[in-house]
């Protein structure tokens, strides 16, 4: 008997998860607020199907109503995705260890 | 392009994510796991791109509204200030749950773009994925919104409680499930559109009850629905980016969330369930004024500082609120110009978010290595001369440990009272976030010091 796709992708889903677990258990507290700006960043990788909504179907059709969403989508997830990654760079860069004299 | 090697492709951004993440383990490996990250999207972004391969007028659409997103996304990372952090993350976390809500739409509007059937015979499993991730992004935006309103101090941090709330809320749940189900029975789009429709009341409901000083939970648990609702769209369209992307964000903030909740020694649904303190609110408060307290100024601070030979600062929410960390670290430069060591101590729910005081210490540039966690530094409380509290109450609350009967009994708490003296910067004797008196002000060895964080850490500048 064949194994249902889905089974592979829940496969993949639930080790993400262990994954996910044991790397951010390792993450120390003191990054807390960047971990929650790029995880938020990341999961802005829904844009994927933001785009494909967007351009799904012939082009001289592109503003259907489906196509609309789309688009609403890949503007949301951009402002996500550059402003996630920026503000976490900027916040990084102010972790500095003391300078030994 | 082929959709096996595509879907490799994803399979690499979904490990760059993960090496994302994986670098915050240290301040020195982080700033490259920010450039995994940012890799790890451009090529999610190419490939999917290659796929679609229409590279016609929509085409240009699409990167007009790249770079308009991109750019407003850009301004704000870069004009915000550091103390505006929780809401910015609140305001984002609601943008990727609208995301998702706006996708499952066009999903279901136009089911063959997505290979997952046509109109009227979307294949069920796509349907109830796509409808429980819209459930859940649309939950998503309208917590998040709700949690931004109640941080930017838009709307009042108090809990709004309502009888009958959490019975509302169970039948709004069991409600959404009911009609997912019979989505996939009758496929109509009216019930598609009402489960979106409740689900964004759910959202508002869930977090209206939840007080400021718990936004910490909130922010966390956002966080993680966001991802689960990334998740369930990357069942739909069956990409394995998404799907690891959307499991790794879940079940960072359920972790964190579950730190949360532990530094306050607060069950999750505790919490959830809301209003703190607003039902069982100390009625003493007027016998409890009488007690003595000892007063003291700048100056007073002063000289117990320059003379002790180590002192802890203990941030809390009230120096978010002043912007005192830079003229706290004015005052601490000048304390070790003197030769006092200086070191930080952060309570886990201190702010309003994870993480909250030592991104603000930092900004500050205090170096990382002397800002140490609770567990870290609790036993120096006993060998150190001045505790400095700037900005927190109820984390340093000594009744934690001793009266049961407290609301906060059991919460760990930073043993400030153990040091020498104690200096405690706070507007008024009013009590904190959990509605309870701090024991801590009518100890011997604390002096309590009346004003603004800001005002009165400048203040002793000028007299050290």
């Amino acid at each position: 008997m064949e194994i249902d796709p889905f089974i592979f992708r829940l496969s993949i889903f639930i080790l993400s998860i262990f994954v996910g677990y044991y790397v951010v258990w390792s993450v120390t507290p003191s990054l807390h607020t960047p971990l929650m700006s790029v995880t938020n960043a990341i999961s802005s990788v829904i844009i994927v199907g933001a785009i494909i909504a967007a351009l799904a179907g012939a082009s001289d059709t592109i503003f259907e109503t489906s196509n609309i969403f789309g688009f609403l989508a890949i503007l949301l997830a951009a402002v996500n995705i550059f402003g996630g990654f920026l503000v976490t760079q900027r916040m990084l860069q102010m972790y500095k260890k003391k300078k030994n004299k | 392009m082929s959709a096996n090697l595509s879907a490799f492709f994803y399979l690499v951004s979904g490990i760059l994510f993960i090496l994302a993440l994986r670098g915050l383990s240290s301040p020195e490996t982080s700033r490259q796991g920010n450039y995994f990250g940012i890799a790890g999207m451009t090529i999610s972004i190419i490939i999917t791109f290659l796929s679609v391969g229409n590279f016609g007028e929509g085409f240009i659409y699409v990167l007009i509204f790249l770079l308009i997103g991109g750019t407003i996304g850009a301004v704000i990372a870069f004009k915000i200030p550091m103390t505006a952090m929780p809401e910015l993350v609140a305001g984002f976390h609601s943008l990727v749950g609208l995301a998702a809500v706006f996708v499952a739409i066009s999903a279901f509007l136009k089911p063959e773009a997505f290979n997952l059937g046509v109109i009227g015979n979307i294949r069920l499993a796509s349907l109830i994925e796509m409808s429980l991730g819209a459930a859940i992004g649309a939950i998503t935006f309208s917590g998040s919104i709700i949690a931004f309103l109640k941080l930017r101090g838009i709307m009042s941090g108090a809990p709004i409680t309502f009888k009958g709330q959490h019975i509302l809320n169970l039948i709004l749940g069991l409600t959404i499930i009911f009609l997912i189900y019979y989505l996939c029975v009758s496929q109509s789009a009216n019930i598609f559109w009402t489960i979106v429709l409740i689900s964004f009341i759910v959202g508002v409901l869930l977090i209206i009850p939840i007080g400021g000083a718990d936004m910490p939970v909130v922010i966390s648990m956002l966080n993680s629905y966001s991802g689960w609702a990334a998740a369930g769209i990357g069942f739909t369209l069956e990409n394995t980016a998404l799907i690891i992307t959307g499991a790794l964000v879940g079940s960072s903030g359920a972790i964190l969330s579950y730190i949360m909740c532990k530094g306050m020694n607060r069950s999750f649904f505790n919490v959830i369930l809301g209003g703190w303190g607003a039902t069982d609110q100390t009625t003493t408060s007027a016998a409890k004024e009488q007690k003595p307290v000892k007063n003291g100024n700048a100056d007073d601070a002063a000289f117990l500082m320059k003379n002790a030979s180590s002192v802890i600062i203990v941030p809390g929410y009230g120096m978010a609120v002043a912007q005192a960390q830079h003229a706290l670290r004015e005052m601490v430069d000048v304390l070790k110009k003197n030769g006092v060591k200086v070191s930080y101590a952060i309570h886990p729910v201190a702010g309003r978010m994870p993480g909250h005081m030592n991104v603000l210490l930092a900004e500050a540039n205090v170096p990382y290595d002397e800002v140490f966690e609770l567990e870290e530094i609790n036993n120096d409380f006993a060998n150190c001369d001045v505790a400095y509290v700037i900005g927190a109450n109820d984390v340093t609350n000594p009744v934690a440990k001793s009266d049961p009967q407290s609301p906060i009994y059991g919460m760990p708490v930073l043993d400030v009272e153990k040091s020498k003296s104690v200096l405690f910067v706070k507007r008024s004797l009013s009590p904190g976030y959990a509605g309870i008196d701090n024991d801590l002000f009518y100890r011997d060895n604390t002096l309590m010091l009346f004003a603004d964080a800001k005002k009165m850490t400048e203040e002793i500048v000028k007299s050290l």
